[in-house]
């Protein structure tokens, strides 16, 4: 290698640890995590979650009521899911409105399958997403750019910033203002949505987005939301749009 | 069937020695926690966790309701020759759950 080619080889690799030192002051919440848990995390025999995804997997494969498997429609996931809960919630054609990865696995079900929606943080709906989500592993968020979701960002973003509860906080109070400080024992993260659904070691279980959100809502002391209210929906499509572009983890482990 | 994650190499040299780990579903309800309906939630744990090479146990372990639910488990072993690996979980409620691998020595 020239002496010139060298100089400019180093220039390039400076630049781009320049870019990723200066650039983007955001941090998921994996890296919040101590060494310990991101290799729990990253080992795929020693992450819990890992269970749940291959129960998912099994459920992928398997034959509805009515005849059809998610399989027969969607074929091999690791191709066909790829990047998929990366892009969610998104706006549904055949719903008419926003829905999240859960609602989409639930609207395949009623409209394709003729079968029940599964519930909200039931085992089967859980394990179906963990195996949806892992096929995004890696990739970037990428929320929609789809005018129809405008709105709910919109109120999501007013939601993120308005005080409520007992304490009087806002999430941004924690999330914004103390990111990186302590809490009790726990480090306050950014608040990113990289690792849905996560195995939170506190569950000892796998959660939703919803799940999480919930729990920092009884943190404020407020009014938990119940599951199908719209304001989860509106925080999450918020979430994912302020995470735009960070790497997807999921399903990762939380303590 | 339960739910079960076993991870352990599928060849290995004779004298190496192997990690192997396990990983199950399982509630490990403790007997300690009060329901909703405020009566104790009966003990629900797995009590062993034994494995065997070529039916020798190379390993085994009691477990107690302090270990939390899905019980991650990784233990070492010297590879002495090809065979099944074979593991088996038992505990409250008749729980019995039973897996195995094969592994070539060379
Ligand atoms: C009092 C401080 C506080 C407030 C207010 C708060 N949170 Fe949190 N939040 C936390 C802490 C602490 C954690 C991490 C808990 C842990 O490590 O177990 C967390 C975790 C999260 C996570 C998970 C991040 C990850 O890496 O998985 C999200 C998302 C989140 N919060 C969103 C919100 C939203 C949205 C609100 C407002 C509705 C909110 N939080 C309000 C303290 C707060
Ligand atoms: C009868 C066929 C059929 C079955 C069965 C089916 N789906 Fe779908 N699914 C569809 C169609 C059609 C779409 C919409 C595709 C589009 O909008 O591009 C879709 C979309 C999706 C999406 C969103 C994809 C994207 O790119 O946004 C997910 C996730 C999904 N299905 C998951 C599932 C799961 C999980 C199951 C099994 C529980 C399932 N589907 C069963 C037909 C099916």
């Amino acid at each position: 290698m020239t002496g010139l080619r060298l100089a400019a080889v180093l220039l390039a690799v400076f630049a781009a640890s320049f870019a990723l030192a200066q650039g983007d002051p955001r941090r998921s919440g994996y890296r919040e995590m101590g060494p310990a848990l991101q290799k729990m995390q990253d080992d795929d025999a020693a992450n819990p979650a890992m269970l749940f995804v291959q129960a998912g997997a099994a459920a992928w494969a398997e034959k509805a009521a009515a005849g059809k498997s998610c399989a027969d429609c969607h074929g091999d996931a690791t191709a066909s899911m790829k990047g998929v809960a990366a892009r969610y919630p998104a706006f549904s054609a055949e719903a008419g409105k926003p829905i999240d990865l859960e609602g989409r696995i639930n609207l395949c079900r009623t409209t394709h399958q003729q079968a029940e929606a599964l519930a909200p943080e039931s085992d089967g709906l859980l394990a179906l997403s963990a195996y949806v989500a892992l096929q995004s592993r890696g990739q970037p968020i990428a929320p929609p750019d789809d005018a129809r979701l405008s709105n709910l960002r919109a109120e999501g973003a007013e939601l993120y910033k308005r005080r409520q509860g007992q304490l009087n906080l806002s999430c941004a109070n924690c999330h914004d203002d103390h990111a990186g400080r302590k809490l009790a024992g726990a480090t306050i993260p950014q608040g990113h949505p990289t690792g849905y659904p996560i195995y939170r070691l506190e569950w000892q279980a796998l959660g939703s987005l919803k799940r999480r959100l919930r729990n920092c809502v009884i943190g404020m002391r407020a009014e938990p939301w119940s599951y199908d209210a719209a304001d989860y929906l509106a925080l999450e499509s918020f979430l994912m749009q302020r995470a735009k572009g960070m790497a997807m983890d999921a399903p990762g482990v939380r303590p | 069937m339960a739910n079960v994650l076993v991870n352990a190499p599928k060849t290995a040299k004779k004298g190496e020695i192997v990690e192997i780990k396990a990983l199950i579903m399982h509630v490990m309800e403790t007997g300690y926690r009060p329901g909703t309906n405020g009566r104790i939630i009966p003990r629900n744990i797995i009590g062993d966790f034994t494995a065997t090479w070529n039916g020798r146990e190379i390993f085994r372990m009691k477990m107690s309701p302090a270990i939390a639910a899905n019980p991650f488990v990784s233990f070492a072993a010297i590879a002495s020759e090809s065979g099944t690996i074979a593991f088996r979980w038992s505990g409250d409620e008749g729980f019995v759950a039973e897996h195995q691998v094969s592994i070539t020595v060379t």
